[in-house]
């Protein structure tokens, strides 16, 4: 029980940090520019493949590094010369026209680099068990994983607490139109925000193509956890995000390590649930199966009873 | 309302331009559709498959003389998703362009919808029936209580590859605890079913540790199932997954160090055996059809270096793509036609050697083609072909003849009189 | 006073009468098309039919209502459930139910669907709107894997449309006859949605569109406005789900999940949102794409996906905005002093296009091909990918379209406001709000 414990732990803060990693950049962009980026796991994915062409060329390292700044650069340009275009005629266009983007990456990635899983392998320095716990092995790459999306959370906090750039994008989750009024270039901001944003998508991306494959469906279901890490944890709320993404990827190894149903729990109570019974299939559910769900059924509810998120400030 | 009416126009003349390239299409002396995943997570099993049956088909079919006309085939590629409704649509779209033989290789999902769709698409235009040729969907109740006149399965079904996994699992004394995993669709739980049957069986000694289903083409991480195989201290993983799931699988059991071995169907290709690598050598096999390494015949070994020569690294393993393709053939002449009423009859109990020197039969009794299956291992030395350049693939260790698996059926064949 | 009523009423009888005709066309053009088709071109019709019915039902929610969904193929999936289920107790001797009544039972569980959901969800619109949407969409599919009972898992639910009684001795079974099954429905359909549009309902979902808080202030509640407007549209997408159903006999989770969803926002959107029949058009290039330009092309998604981007930038009211961008001239009957211009415009309008789509597919033909296989046939000709000639000849010509653009833009600009200028000044407040509404 306590080996499943702790590795259940484990692997969902793995997981949950990298949501964390994706969702921090998503949550920066939805509370500056009130868009939410449907774009977003595009350019995780996007960055996946860059990293991969650039880690044939230069290596592993100068992937991760390079990646991701280019996919920034590549989101600054969609906000410059697409989103802003939009931008006048409201939210609704807005979201429309980062879901036609999301359509295009997925295209775009399929027509250069093809319909084949690439062969994105981790460095041989990161290969391998860093230790064994209970006869299972934690690979070292977990570890890195882990390591870079906890350092991004401590930079992202500092530079939001501590530095003028942070005063202003916390005033702008707050009041959009002050800041605009106090003389900041808000079109700069914007565009600077949206290429940070999709660069940490894309930093998330260049790290997870070796684990989790880099292929054209690796962004698919991702980009709806995503939105659910955000509005969960609440607009423009770091912290909201970073417990989002957390409960979320706990929740999602545990149910999968838990094999139980409602129709076990009936049978504590000394109800035997069989194929004959109403809804059946309600009760036989097990929960591995429901696990996909969950997300979602958090943040329906969420929406619906509070609508401004775990911690934050407004609504959009 | 002037508007409302260059709408209309506008509609019309759109609607118009549809008719027209359709009348381009048709005209064609042989028209054959080939509906499987070509997009989403599944698109390069789908793909792979696709260059292979063409291939095949150009190199057997097409130019073929039957009733003493020269065959000109038409190769239609749709991509149904692996998804039942999908696969439909794209069914409907190959009949409406003159398709006569449709050919599916992933999802037993799909398989069922289109022996429905195709029995219901037959009985009502009796001047135009298609044939369904299957060779990937192996739920063997496409040849059991589904079994239908117009579908042949061109692949040993469920029932037959699990029979003989679990011979291979039973020679060997030391495994105690067995774990099934499978994606959760007809074909994962028929699987699992099989599994468990056969185990029963064969060797009642082992005990069930497992038995898993997923989401199928959904888990992106399999770490917390990879956990849950350890912790169940199982022997042997049974699995049936195949495509993005088998791969990720792979690399999930891999990267957390399971000592149980693999024991799968699909387990091999392009993808998993370099993903597995040297970490699987000894322990992981495969029961399948077709000569990889060493390839049986000289014939074999020439058709695989044309065709990869062709398409360098595409998966070459689903041999029996092969022998569909020539059967067909061989029923067209036997028929002396194309017509896929005759073609049927023509196939069924039809016997031949295939490519790679096996001689196969297909039933006439439920459409289940009768093939011997092939034991093999994860390997590194003494491959003629590896797959992804990785310098990895699959041996034969061992050969399941004809007769050591040949199950019953519970198929009542509707014919049509 | 009694002059300018009488010049009303005249107006208005005539453009009832214009209506009229435009609906008789409508038919007229329903009952023909099909007898002019191919095999294939019938069921390319067929899934228009079921796509501008859809879309349709979409628009009433995103362009007449001003909400964004990404979940409404939840309604036309669950519409679609509920005709197999139909389809089937009726086939198992249930009931003596005519089948071509099936849409009208999948309207009504679509409606039910709707009612239930909207009841929360239209609360707001915007963002959290859209989201609540996506969450649910997300949601029912999951559940439509889990729950078999009612969807049938991963293998969806099937039936057969020919198991019921024959509606005088209509039975649905060659595939002409389900074609004028389905474009009788959306003849209904859509006659309906258009005047739901124009019935005070649809007034008041543009009004709170437009502007929620007036809206409230006059005394309507936005919310039960906006919950009218989704009932109905979960409604007429249940009665799509139904042709369906009917069409093919499988219903599938595909049919409710995200990415149908996803399909249909594009179709209303590349067609127009703005005008009643965009959706129609959107439907149109989209089932044509999805049939015809994918057996030519594998990569007819990029190519929607482009084509999407391109309206959401370029053209926000969709290519029936295009289109309606001339009314003003045709009725300034300057129609034909843009016909020149436009022509030129086309030359190197095309040459881009050529030039670009030849690249595309070349270096698509390049990375897929075969070894060996060099050659491919691209717009009439077959051109050698191998050589350096072909590719530098359609960089020439795709640069010499651009240019050219440069060129003609300007003119083609010119003259068509000069074209629109004539009288437009009284004429233009009223297009600007025909535009809005239709």
């Amino acid at each position: 029980m306590l080996e499943t414990v702790i590795f259940s732990l484990l692997n969902g803060l793995v997981y949950g940090l990298l949501l964390f990693l994706l969702a921090s950049g998503l949550t920066l962009i939805f509370s500056m520019m009130g868009v939410l980026n449907l774009a977003h796991a595009g350019f995780y994915m996007l960055a996946a493949y860059f990293a991969y062409t650039i880690s044939l060329y230069m290596g592993f390292w100068f992937g991760i590094l390079l990646a991701p700044l280019i996919v920034g650069l590549i989101g600054g340009l969609v906000e410059r010369y697409g989103l802003r275009q939009v931008h006048q005629f409201g939210h609704v266009p807005e979201l429309i026209f980062t879901f036609g983007v999301a359509f295009l990456l997925e295209e775009v990635v399929q027509f250069i680099w093809g319909r084949d899983q690439l062969a994105y392998n981790k460095p041989e320095i990161l290969e391998g068990a860093l230790f064994t716990l209970f006869g299972a092995d934690f690979p070292i790459y977990k570890m890195f994983m882990l390591i870079v999306s906890v350092l991004i959370f401590i930079t992202l906090f500092l530079v939001l607490k501590h530095t003028r750039i942070g005063l202003i994008i916390r005033a702008a989750v707050g009041h959009p139109q002050v800041v605009g009024m106090l003389g900041h270039n808000v079109p700069l901001i914007f565009m600077v925000t949206f290429g940070v944003g999709t660069a940490l998508a894309g930093l998330a991306g260049a790290i997870a193509g070796p684990v989790l494959g880099t292929y054209p469906g690796m962004a698919s279901g991702l980009g709806g956890i995503m939105f659910v890490v955000v509005i969960f944890g609440g607009l423009g709320s770091l912290g909201g995000a970073f417990i989002a993404s957390i409960m979320i990827g706990l929740i999602q190894t545990f149910a999968i390590a838990i094999d139980g149903s409602l129709a076990d729990v009936l049978a504590l109570a000394g109800i035997i649930v069989t194929e004959e019974t109403f809804m059946y299939d309600i009760w036989s559910t097990t929960m591995p199966q429901v696990a996909p769900l969950i997300p979602y059924l958090m943040m329906v509810v969420m929406l619906i009873f509070r609508p401004t998120g775990l911690m934050g400030a407004r609504e959009s | 309302m002037n508007k409302f009416k260059l709408m209309l126009l506008g509609a019309s003349s759109l609607i118009l331009s549809a008719g027209l390239p359709a009348a381009t299409v048709q005209a064609e002396n042989l028209t054959i559709a080939f509906i499987d995943a070509l997009s989403g997570p599944f698109a390069a099993t789908g793909l792979g498959s696709g260059r292979e049956l063409k291939h095949a088909v150009e190199k057997f079919l097409n130019g073929k003389e039957v009733a003493g006309e020269k065959l000109e085939v038409e190769f239609l590629e749709l991509d149904g998703k692996i998804n039942p409704k999908e696969s439909l649509v794209q069914l409907q779209n190959a009949i409406s362009q003159g398709a006569k033989y449709i050919f599916h290789n992933s999802g037993s999902s799909v398989g069922h919808a289109l022996v429905g769709a195709i029995n219901k698409h037959n009985k009502r235009n009796p001047d135009n029936r298609v044939l369904y040729l299957n060779y990937g969907a192996i739920d063997p109740a496409l040849t059991g209580s589904k079994c239908s006149f117009w579908h042949f399965m061109i692949d040993a079904n469920v029932d037959m590859k699990v029979s003989a996994l679990v011979d291979e699992i039973a020679k060997d004394k030391s495994v105690k605890k067995a774990f099934i995993i499978g994606q959760d669709y007809s074909f994962g739980k028929a699987f699992s079913a099989a599994a468990k049957k056969y185990l029963a069986d064969k060797r009642p000694d082992i005990e069930i540790v497992g038995d898993q289903l997923h989401p199928i083409g959904k888990v992106k991480d399999f770490t917390p199932y990879a956990q849950k195989i350890l912790r169940s201290k199982a022997d042997v993983v049974m699995t049936g997954n195949w495509g993005a799931d088998m791969i990720n699988l792979a690399k999930s059991v891999k990267e957390i160090g399971t000592e149980a071995n693999i024991y799968g169907i699909y387990a091999y290709g392009p993808g998993v055996s370099a993903v597995v690598g040297e970490s699987g050598l000894g322990k992981l096999s495969i029961v399948t059809q077709g000569h990889i390494n060493p390839p049986n015949t000289p014939e074999w070994a020439a058709y695989t270096d044309e065709f990869l020569a062709k398409h360098p690294g595409n998966d070459m393993s689903n041999e029996r793509t092969v022998y569909g393709v020539q059967m067909l053939g061989e029923a067209f002449v036997k028929a002396g036609s194309t017509d896929p009423l005759k073609v049927a009859f023509a196939l069924e109990d039809l016997e031949f050697t295939t490519i790679s020197g096996d001689k196969v039969v297909m039933r006439g009794k439920d459409h289940q083609m009768q093939m011997p299956l092939q034991v093999m291992a994860h390997a590194k030395d003494g491959l003629k072909y590896d797959f992804d350049q990785s310098g990895y693939g699959v041996i034969t260790t061992s050969s399941i003849p004809l007769e050591n698996n040949t199950l019953e059926t519970s198929c009542e064949m509707q014919r049509p009189s | 006073m009694s002059n300018l009523t009488q010049i009303r009423k005249a107006e208005n009888i005539a453009r009832k009468k214009r209506l009229r005709i435009l609906w008789l066309c409508f038919a007229v053009i329903l009952v023909v098309l099909p007898l002019l088709a191919t095999k294939f071109g019938l069921t390319i019709l067929t899934q228009i039919c079921v796509a501008s019915v859809f879309a349709l039902a979409y628009n009433m929610l995103l362009g007449q209502g001003g909400m964004l969904s990404f979940g409404h193929a939840v309604y036309f999936g669950l519409g679609g459930y509920a005709s197999i289920h139909l389809m089937e107790y009726v086939g198992t001797g249930g009931a003596p139910i005519p089948l071509v009544l099936t849409p009208i039972f999948g309207g009504l569980f679509g409606l039910v669907a709707a009612l239930l959901i909207g009841s929360f969800s239209t609360r707001r619109a915007g963002t959290v709107f859209a989201m609540i949407s996506f969450g649910i969409a997300e949601l029912v599919a999951a559940s439509a894997i889990i729950l078999v009972g009612f969807f049938g898992g991963e293998e969806g639910m099937s039936s057969d449309r020919t198991m019921g009684p024959s509606f005088f001795g209509y039975e649905m079974i060659p595939q002409i006859e389900v074609y004028y099954f389905a474009a009788v429905w959306f003849f209904l359909a859509t006659f309906a949605m258009y005047y739901f549009s124009r019935s005070p309902a649809g007034r008041m979902a543009n009004a709170v569109r437009d502007n929620a808080e007036r809206a409230q202030f006059i005394g309507y509640n936005p919310q039960k406005i906006r919950l009218v407007s989704f009932v109905a549209s979960g409604f007429f997408a249940g009665i799509a789900g139904g042709i369906f159903a009917i069409q093919y006999e499988i219903v599938t989770d595909s049919n409710l999940n995200t990415a149908a969803s996803g399909l249909v926002m594009l179709q209303a959107y590349i067609g127009g949102i703005g005008y009643f029949v965009g959706p129609v058009i959107g439907a149109i290039v989209m089932t044509l794409l999805n049939t015809v330009v994918s057996g030519m092309t594998d990569l007819w998604l990029l190519y929607t996906g482009l084509l999407f981007i391109g309206t959401v930038l370029l053209a926000p009211n969709g290519l029936t905005g295009l289109i309606m961008m001339h009314t003003d001239a045709y009725r300034n009957g300057k129609l034909s002093t843009l016909v020149k211009p436009y022509l030129i415009g086309l030359i190197p309008l095309t040459a881009s296009f050529v030039g670009i789509i030849s690249l595309v597919e070349m270096f698509s033909h390049r990375n897929e091909q075969t070894v060996g296989d060099d050659v491919m046939p691209l717009f009439f000709m077959n051109i050698d990918v191998s050589t350096s000639e072909a590719w530098i000849a359609f960089t020439i010509l795709s640069l010499a379209g651009i240019i050219g653009l440069r060129f003609t833009i300007p003119m083609v600009r010119t003259a068509w406001h000069e074209a629109n200028e004539a009288l437009t000044l009284p004429a233009s407040p009223t297009k600007q709000e025909g535009a809005k509404n239709e």
